[in-house]
This record gives C-alpha cells, sequence and structure tokens, in this order.
C-alpha cells in the first residue's frame, strides 16, 4: 500500500491531478452561472474566492505534516503548486474587490485600507504573501540559500493567522466557518509547536520550526 | 460534469411572466385611475390577492428589482444567515391561523386574530427603496396598510412613548432558532411618532399577491428610510411601552446598530462606508441619500437630534 501511493505520487500524472483539483473551485464558480451566482453577484464572488484563498492557505500547511505523519515524502513536491494556487484565489479575491466591488476607486480603497481594521489585516497578509510566492522558484531558493529561504518562508504562518482573523473580524453573526478555519489553524500551528519541542527535547538546541 | 437540476425554491419561467404581467397592469391601472380593495375581500379578477390595491404615489420614477431577486436574497437569520437560506427553507413555516398579541400601554390589550386586524382595511401599493445596513438596496413594490391604522385599533394612550415588535419563535419550523445567531424571538421598536408616521407600512403582499414565507409573512413592518433590519418581519407581539424597549442587533452589538439606524451616508458603520451602496441588479453603487431619499417627509422627526451619536 505505502509502495503504492509513493509510486502513485512519483506518476507523471499526479501533477496535472493537483492542477485539476486545485482549479475546482474556480471552475465550479463559472459553471454554476448566473443562477448561482444569485442577487448579488459581487458579494457571492468575494466571498467564495477569500474562503477558498484561505482553505488554500490550510491546505498548503497540511502538507508538511502529513508528509511527516504518513511517510510520504513525495507528497512535499506538490507544496510550491498548492501554495501558489492558494495565493492565486487570494488575487482573485483582491481583484474581485478593487474591480468588481469599488470599481477602482483608489480613494474608497485606501480609506478602506487604512479605517477597516479587517481590511487592514487582510491587506497585510496579502502584502506578506508576495514576497512568498515570488521566492517560491528553485532559483531563489538557492540564491537564498536553504536556511535564508526557510527563514523568509515561515512568514505563512503569520499570514495565516492574519487570514483567519481577517475572516473572523467581518463576520456578522454567524461564526461556524471561521472557527472551523481557525481550529484547522490552531491545530496545524500545534503540530508544529509539538515537533519543534520534541526536537528541542532531542538535540538540547533552540527551538526550530520547519516551514 | 454539472447537471442543473432545479430546486424547488427556484422560479419556474412562469412565475417571471407574472412579474411581467404585473409591471403592464401598473401602467394600465395607472392610466385607468384606482380600484380599491380591501384586505377581507380581496380581488380575484387577475388570481392575485392585492391585485386592485390602492396605487399611491410612492417610487413612480424607480425601477422595480425583480421578483426572483426580492424574494431569493433575504436576511431572515430565523431562516438561516446565508441570504439564500430563507428562500430554500421558510416554506416550512405555518402562516395561518396567525394571532398578534397586543399588550402594554393601550386600552385594547388581547390577542387577535389577523384577519380581524385587517378587516375593512384599504390594502395600497407601496414603491419603496429597501436600503440594508450591509449596503446593498432594493426597490420593492409592497401591498399593505399604513402602520398607524393598524395600531390606532388598540388605542394606545398617552404613556405610550414607543412600540415594540416580536417576531414568531417557533424553531420547529424556523431552523435558525436553534442556534444562537441572535437573541430569540427577534425584536424592533420604534419611538411611537415613528410608527404613527405615514410612510410605516404593515406589509402582508408584495407584487400583488400575498407576502411570501422568506420576505416575512403574514405581516411584516416596513420603515423605508431606516436600515432594512428595523423592518420586522413575521410579528406575533405589538407591545406599548413608556420606556424605549431592547432590540435584537443592538443587544447583540450596539456600538455597530443602533436603536434609530436611520439611513445615513454621512455615518459609516464602523465596518464599512455607508456613503454609497449596491442596488441590486446594477452593477455600479449608487449614492446613498439621507433617510434613504425620504427626507423631506421624516426629517423634523429628528429636529434638533444628533444623528451622528444617535446612530
Ligand atoms: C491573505 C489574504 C486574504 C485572505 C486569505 C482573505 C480571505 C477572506 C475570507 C475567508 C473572507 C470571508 C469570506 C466569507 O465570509 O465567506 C474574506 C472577506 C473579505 N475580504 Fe478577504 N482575504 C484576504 C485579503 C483581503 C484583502 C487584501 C482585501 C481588500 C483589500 C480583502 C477584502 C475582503 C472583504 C471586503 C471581505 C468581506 C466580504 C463581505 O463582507 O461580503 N481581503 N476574506
Amino acid at each position: 500500500m505505502k509502495a503504492a501511493v509513493k509510486s502513485a505520487l512519483k506518476n507523471k500524472a499526479a501533477k496535472p491531478v493537483v492542477w485539476l483539483v486545485c482549479l475546482t473551485p474556480l471552475t465550479y464558480l463559472v459553471a454554476i452561472g448566473p443562477d448561482g451566482w444569485g442577487a448579488n453577484p459581487v458579494e457571492m464572488f468575494n466571498r467564495f474566492l477569500g474562503d477558498w484563498g484561505l482553505r488554500g492557505i490550510l491546505l498548503t500547511l497540511c502538507i508538511t505534516p502529513l508528509a511527516k505523519i504518513t511517510g510520504q515524502p513525495g507528497i512535499l513536491r506538490f507544496r510550491r503548486l498548492i501554495g501558489l494556487f492558494a495565493f492565486a484565489y487570494v488575487c482573485l479575491h483582491l481583484s474581485s474587490y478593487v474591480v468588481f466591488d469599488q470599481f477602482f476607486d483608489v480613494a474608497a480603497i485606501w480609506k478602506d485600507i487604512v479605517k477597516r481594521n479587517f481590511i487592514t489585516v487582510g491587506m497585510i497578509s496579502f502584502v506578506l504573501l508576495v514576497p512568498l510566492a515570488v521566492t517560491s522558484t528553485q532559483g531563489f531558493k538557492r540564491r537564498l540559500g536553504a536556511r535564508g529561504w526557510q527563514r523568509l518562508h515561515r512568514l505563512i504562518y503569520v499570514i495565516a493567522m492574519g487570514a483567519v482573523l481577517h475572516n473572523i473580524m467581518m463576520v456578522k453573526a454567524n461564526y461556524t466557518e471561521a472557527t472551523i478555519h481557525a481550529v484547522i489553524l490552531a491545530a496545524l500551528l500545534g503540530w508544529r509547536i509539538s515537533q519543534s519541542a520534541h526536537r528541542m527535547s532531542i538535540s538540547g538546541k533552540q527551538p526550530e520550526i520547519s516551514a | 460534469m454539472l447537471i442543473k437540476v432545479r430546486k424547488s425554491w427556484e422560479l419556474k419561467d412562469s412565475d417571471v411572466t407574472a412579474q411581467s404581467l404585473y409591471l403592464n397592469r401598473r401602467q394600465i391601472m395607472a392610466g385607468a385611475g384606482i380600484a380599491i380593495a380591501t384586505a377581507a375581500l380581496p380581488s380575484l379578477a387577475f388570481g392575485k390577492a392585492y391585485d386592485s390595491a390602492v396605487k399611491t404615489k410612492y417610487g413612480d420614477d424607480e425601477t422595480l428589482t425583480s421578483f426572483k431577486d426580492i424574494t431569493s436574497y433575504n436576511n431572515f437569520y430565523e431562516f438561516g444567515t446565508d441570504k439564500r437560506d430563507p428562500s430554500r427553507t421558510a416554506r416550512a413555516l405555518t402562516t395561518k391561523p396567525w394571532s398578534i398579541k397586543v399588550e402594554g400601554e393601550c386600552n385594547k390589550p388581547g390577542t387577535y386574530n389577523l384577519e380581524d386586524i385587517l378587516k375593512n382595511q384599504t390594502v395600497e401599493e407601496r414603491v419603496y427603496r429597501l436600503r440594508c445596513v450591509e449596503a446593498w438596496s432594493m426597490v420593492i413594490p409592497w401591498n399593505g396598510i399604513p402602520m398607524a391604522n393598524i395600531l390606532s385599533q388598540f388605542e394606545p394612550n398617552s404613556n405610550a412613548k414607543y412600540v415594540q415588535f416580536d417576531t414568531l419563535f417557533r424553531p420547529e419550523e424556523m431552523w435558525g432558532q436553534k442556534r444562537r445567531f441572535l437573541t430569540w424571538p427577534y425584536q424592533e421598536a420604534l419611538r411611537m411618532d415613528e410608527a404613527m408616521h405615514p410612510l410605516t407600512l404593515a406589509a402582508i403582499g408584495l407584487y400583488g399577491d400575498t407576502l411570501p414565507k422568506q420576505n416575512g409573512a403574514p405581516i411584516r413592518l416596513v420603515v423605508p428610510w431606516k436600515y432594512g433590519f428595523k423592518s420586522i418581519k413575521s410579528i406575533v407581539a405589538i407591545r406599548f411601552t413608556r420606556r424605549r424597549p431592547k432590540t435584537s442587533w443592538n443587544m447583540m452589538n450596539a456600538r455597530e446598530y443602533g436603536f434609530y439606524a436611520n439611513v445615513n451616508p454621512a455615518v459609516d458603520h464602523p465596518r464599512w462606508a455607508q456613503d454609497r451602496e449596491r442596488r441590486i441588479g446594477d452593477f455600479f453603487k449608487t449614492d446613498t441619500k439621507l433617510f434613504n431619499g425620504y427626507a423631506s417627509e421624516v426629517a423634523s422627526l429628528y429636529d434638533g437630534m444628533n444623528l451622528r451619536t444617535n446612530y
């Protein structure tokens, strides 16, 4: 079983399958059409894309624990792709806000960013996400060095916390979904803390959290 | 592969036809003069409950929001917090029989059948703008009766300074009430002068027919110059009080949802601007007007009041 999974992860078709899976939310959004978008498509798009941006970030954070727990390091091969898809959904979320919601009204957008706390937090998360997307290539990894690259990419924890906070802060009355997102993030961060505590107890060294 | 299955709440083409027929009739009737209907004896001419409701001047220059949008995009947390939830689940609500309990500072407290309250009342058609606190809006052709005509039946006394309304609490039929989204029952209130104002409506229908359940059947409040959450749905209690009653959204978050909740482009919600709104069906936003454009009729109610602190 383990060997079969291992070879499947190495299979040439694995990457296209991950692509397809990552494109599913976007395909769904297009496929449901005006009927599915409902009376307020702007709101629907914005929320849908924001949700999948956040879920993409959480999914990216699942990869390392999943690889460790299942003993399948082959999964790590897809981390970059999934992370970039998360970034793409966040970009679409931001674009739908800029284009559909505000229609490039720079003054109104700026006012929102400085005045509305939940948008300030969302914007900080987005700005921090950009360098991670840019430096996600092998070339940058080499240039920055493994340690430097890893240190930079630990920003994803701050970004994920910011994104969950942004989600919680925009809720009007029903916290169900935001709470689910927060619990998943807490579990993922908790796993990393326990890992580094474990490593520290073995080596007696400073805590070290892997990205 | 996505297979489209029509859900029971989705509209059939015939419903859309009903809307265009309605629009034509509006024009015909505007030309032919006024027909009168009473709630007790709805006209059957076109097979709809309030076909011959008395037309009023309100909203003649407005483009109506489609029946489909009005009935599939609703904030009615008793049926879930997603705005599509009520159109999917409100059909569980039983609206017959319906009675309203009247209490407090009035000469005729008691429990009344809705039919008795509506007996001999003239049903009007009023095209009103509805501005939600979430910065979207609609134009809705309501059928209803001035709230003053309903409330005066109970003879409120001189101690009555406010009037409070309760929505039905029936979690077996209103599944959202099994969750603590808000404190149930939903409650809203107005100052007496606001409640008795000629613009304030007790709506029992829209687009010429009985009020759909997701829109607050069988009877709801409509206060067009205030944010939508003031216009409480599915009313089962009316209470005349001396002191300002508690109201649901204000209890939930007083900083964001005030008692007055008058539409005001100059006073932002803490989390979003209120100077513009998206009219459902439009892509570009529209400027929001003070008192939702009804300032000439209602501004005097708030003479000398600081609208920024009394939001
Ligand atoms: C890492 C970056 C971001 C993530 C992961 C993210 C995610 C989310 C999520 C999950 C929601 C809630 C959606 C729902 O209720 O279904 C949301 C709402 C929202 N986001 Fe973001 N967001 C990000 C950045 C931004 C930025 C930069 C802006 C604008 C400058 C923005 C604007 C909004 C707005 C306006 C809403 C509220 C939608 C509404 O109330 O209808 N977000 N976002």
